[in-house]
């Protein structure tokens, strides 16, 4: 009745319109549904615990800040948190680059092992690295004679250990989708290969490397097991202090002033983390050549008779994954072969049993089914609440509140990383504990506290992908009259699926290796698999200690095989787009 | 700039791999609901099966461990189903049930051991019981007067030596704390951090126990000066660095338990590689109690008497390789030969140790590490 009335004009304006708040609406429930679980499962436990070290008597006291400020030895830990935070992430970074080169950009024989095998200290618990390094570098041990035991270089190479491999595979994952041609073409205008790579390649990664250097710089600021085994008793971190302080002295005043100090430091790095990499920011040329075309070539070592471009990246890799991955975790292997009455699988043929009397109450594998089933929990829900975030903060919305938000959001995501697990651990008893949310004994509180843990990696594994999409792509979409479903499905659902892989590797690995707040809500009829190792290692008798050598070897395989699926899943695809 | 245009195959492809990558979401999802979960697993969350006694929720610390046969034993006597949790080490365990005192974790704790057990006694976290067979030999371990707390087990920190290597090395065995002191044991002694572990506690709680609250800092000033290493906890000194251990470390003077050289003994062999040296002892004493707000405080007190029936009290020692409380169990063969008590170790009262355990645990960190 009213259509022809209407003038014409304005039926495609309004339904824009109408599709444009639908829309709006759209991604706000988007952002909203894990935002409600962050609040629930981090923000108000976290809250509530340094809310009560503020409290005194009912009042608010501040005067924690002025008492734990006045003593020389806060500022020596504050000092000691950023210098082996800021050395970690520098080493991890300048060694990770050539790595990513190396295992994405390049082929050869054996690649996706080493790709595998560089994931496996990722996923390790922390005691289980220390003693592998702390037995290798101990006076006496193979490497004594370097004295790096209980040094603080001993913690940034360790904290180097752990993090390669973030650098590795996030920056790899845009490295090996760069369309190469632009290089290309940059060799052929007449720049020499580094001049190519400084001006063409480093800029097109910059997104990546401030992306995957944030997490590994919140990963070392927060270190905790590392720091706690290899520093001895002189390097104290922020995150050691609030541990000794909230679970030896229940001093609630000093480890909430730690932890406000934590998170200002990590606020303030991520700000600046954000910034460098806004500025940097801007639409790739992904991949989109024919197989034919495909940017990752053999590994080329020798040009002629001359080095190759390929041999300096290739030396530091090696040296990378043969000395500082490879001894550590061939130590562990070396001595999981050793059981009192000589070298053999013994260990191996322990982990069916409660270990040397009764050392725990789950035979090992009954543990590692646990885990299992405990991981594909925190995954689904990592992923979920991961892609969400992630699909929200890749949108550019045109009004400033629109972006503003979707700035906070993405930063808000990360702050998981940046607070102790003790303080999450401590505050989900004192806030999950009143119906209708009384979890504390429920079992599914374990995958919740790991998937919390999880989702910056998802969505920093996901985010520069879809981040890297040439926007003209959906504006096109859009204009050729796909619906904004249709674009989302249609453009950014193949780039997402594509890293979906990795990501659900990553948050599988996290929850196998989580150790922090598992330890403090598993119950002890169905611990995990690091709780289990924590145990044995903790129990006198070469049973036990060999035993939990050789768990660690499972859970390291179990990871590295989990990647390498992730990693296969992957790959299938990456190859026909 | 490039802006690559779509090769005329590529949507089919981006298809098929949208198909691989729907296909790993959905064999996650698959896994999820095929049981392959926790939750949707064989039942986790299965608190509501119960014998018709109802729930009965014990919150220990992570080294706890009984016999399964007598756990099902007591809750087919008593009717009760048992739920067992343990967040964390002794420490983080007294401390997580005083953050709780006001909606408890369960009805009785068990592991609260005596450095801890007057900060949770003033907290309000017990609630007073005296069980009808606690065993005259525990009476000697009572907390406070009240009964808040009831003694379960006893265990001794003392330095461990390796025999093997002072024979090798032809250097006699220390015997005392002193004797640590001598030139010829310097660099020769790991101990662990009182700030991070427990036995640390113990072992600086032992020193002010021997040479008094003014004497105990001097006797650490000397013992660092003497090359003392000092690690963050226990496994780290006795597996990494004590010459005696699977570890073969550097050090032979290691800090441990009374009761580790029976675990060293090779099978078949009649005697142990190391020893522990008694005169440096510390008696830690682990207690249970009935939590106040507990749901079931009638189940909580079954449990305490479970604890100290005889079948508990001789599985101890096999379980947690601590000693019963009650002294008149007999112990495994092994731990009369190897693993004795200490006729005399060094004891602090518990008011004592709670009123300045922080302050010495600072001034030793101040003391040692600097």
């Amino acid at each position: 009745m009213s259509g022809h009335a209407r003038p014409a004009t304005r039926r495609p304006g309004g339904r824009a319109g109408t599709l444009r708040w639908g829309g709006a609406l759209a991604w706000v429930t988007a952002g909203a549904i894990p935002l409600v679980f962050l609040g629930v499962f981090f923000a108000w436990p976290v809250a509530t615990l340094v809310g009560r070290g503020f409290v005194t008597d009912g009042a608010l006291d501040l005067s924690g800040f002025a008492e734990v400020f006045a003593r020389p030895r806060t500022w020596r830990i504050i000092r000691l948190t950023l210098v082996q935070a800021l050395l970690g992430t520098a080493g991890s970074v300048l060694l990770g680059l050539p790595g990513a080169y190396v295992l994405y950009r390049r082929t050869f024989r054996g690649r996706a092992l080493v790709r595998a095998f560089v994931t496996v200290p990722f996923v390790l618990p922390t005691v289980v690295v220390g003693v592998a390094f702390r037995s290798l570098l101990t006076e006496g041990g193979p490497l004594g004679f370097l004295g790096l035991d209980g040094t603080f270089t001993a913690i940034v190479l360790a904290l180097v250990f752990f993090n390669y491999t973030v650098v590795v595979r996030t920056v790899g994952g845009l490295w090996e989708r760069l369309d190469p041609r632009t290089e290309q073409a940059a060799r052929a205008l007449g720049a020499p290969p580094w001049r190519a790579f400084l001006t063409v390649t480093l800029p097109a990664l910059t997104p990546a490397i401030v992306s995957a250097a944030s997490v590994v710089f919140l990963f070392c600021a927060t270190a905790f097991g590392v720091v706690m085994v290899l520093g001895g008793t002189r390097y104290g971190t922020i995150e050691t202090e609030i541990w000794v302080q909230t679970t030896q002295f229940l001093d609630l005043r000093t480890a909430a002033v730690l932890s406000v100090v934590q998170l200002v430091v990590v606020g303030i790095s991520l700000a600046l983390f954000s910034r460098a990499r806004a500025r940097r920011e801007r639409a790739l040329d992904l991949q989109g050549a024919r197989r034919d075309e495909r940017a990752a070539q053999r590994l080329r070592l020798w040009d002629g008779r001359r080095p190759g471009g390929d041999l300096f990246p290739t030396m530091v890799t090696s040296a990378v994954v043969g000395a500082l991955l490879a001894l550590p975790l061939g130590n562990l292997l070396v001595r999981s072969l050793r059981t009192p009455d000589g070298w053999g699988l013994g260990n191996y043929a322990a982990l069916g049993t409660t270990g040397g009397d009764n050392a725990l109450t789950v035979p090992v594998w009954e543990a590692a089914a646990n885990s299992l089933r405990i991981a594909v929990d925190a995954t689904l829900l990592a992923v979920l609440m991961g892609t969400l975030v992630a699909l929200v903060v890749s949108r550019r919305p045109r009004n400033p509140v629109g972006r503003r938000a979707v700035w906070w959001l993405d930063a808000v995501f990360m702050l998981p990383l940046g607070v102790s697990a003790v303080t999450v651990g401590f505050g989900f008893l004192i806030t999950l504990n009143h119906p209708p949310l009384d979890l504390r004994s429920s079992a599914i509180l374990i995958p919740i506290a790991q998937a919390v843990v999880a989702i910056p990696l998802v969505v920093r594994t996901v985010l520069p992908v879809l981040r890297a999409i040439d926007p003209h792509l959906r504006e096109a979409a859009g204009v050729l009259g796909a619906a904004p479903w249709r674009v989302l499905l249609t453009v950014d659902g193949p780039f997402l699926i594509r890293s979906l892989g990795l990501a659900i590797g990553f948050a599988f690995a996290v929850s196998l290796g989580e150790f922090g707040a598992t330890s403090f809500l598993s119950r002890p009829d169905r611990p995990t698999l690091p709780v289990v190792i924590f145990r044995l290692i903790g129990q006198p008798g070469p049973e036990n200690y060999g035993m939990a050598l050789a768990a660690s070897v499972v859970l390291a395989l179990l990871t590295a095989t989990i990647m390498g699926v992730a990693e296969r899943l992957r790959r299938e695809g990456a190859g026909e787009f | 700039m490039f802006h690559h245009t779509h090769a005329p195959g590529a949507a089919p492809a981006r298809r098929r791999r949208a198909a691989a990558g729907l296909g790993a979401v959905a064999v996650s999802v698959g896994l999820a609901l095929a049981g392959c979960s926790l939750t949707g697993g064989d039942g986790a969350g299965e608190s509501s099966e119960d014998g018709g006694g109802g729930l009965l929720r014990v919150v220990t610390h992570d080294s706890f461990s009984l016999s399964e046969d007598l756990i099902a034993q007591f809750e087919s006597d008593s009717g009760y189903t048992l739920e067992f949790s343990a967040p964390g080490d002794g420490g983080a365990l007294v401390n997580q049930l005083i953050l709780t005192s006001d909606a408890p974790l369960g009805d009785v704790a068990f592991g609260v051991d005596n450095s801890f057990a007057s900060r949770a006694i003033d907290a309000g976290v017990f609630e007073p019981y005296t069980p009808g067979n606690l065993p005259a030999s525990a009476e000697q371990y009572l907390a406070d007067d009240a009964g808040s707390l009831t003694p379960i087990d006893v265990g001794d920190v003392c330095l461990n030596v390796d025999h093997t290597w002072f024979a090798e090395h032809g250097i006699a065995e220390p015997a005392t704390l002193e004797d640590l002191l001598a030139p010829e044991y310097e660099g020769l002694t790991v101990v662990s951090n009182p700030a991070t572990s427990s036995p640390g506690l113990a072992f600086l709680l032992a020193t002010v126990g021997a040479f008094g609250e003014d004497g105990w800092v001097d006797y650490w000033s000397q013992l660092a000066a003497n090359g003392l290493k000092v690690v963050q906890g226990w496994s780290d000194a006795y597996s990494v660095d004590f010459s005696g251990s699977s570890g073969q470390g550097a050090y032979p003077i290691v800090l441990s338990y009374s009761t580790s050289p029976a675990f060293e003994v090779a099978e078949g062999a009649d005697a142990a590689p190391t020893g522990a040296l008694l005169d440096t002892c510390f008696r830690q004493v682990e207690y249970a109690g009935v939590l106040a707000g507990a749901e079931n405080p009638e189940g909580a007190r079954a449990f305490i008497d479970f604890l100290l029936s005889a079948g508990v009290q001789a599985d101890i020692p096999g379980q947690m390789y601590v000693y019963p409380v009650d002294d008149s169990i007999d112990l495994p063969e092994s731990w009369t030969a190897f693993a004795p008590l200490a006729p005399e170790p060094f004891e602090v009262a518990t008011e004592e140790i709670d009123a300045n355990r922080d302050a010495w645990i600072e001034t030793w960190t101040d003391t040692v590490i600097g």
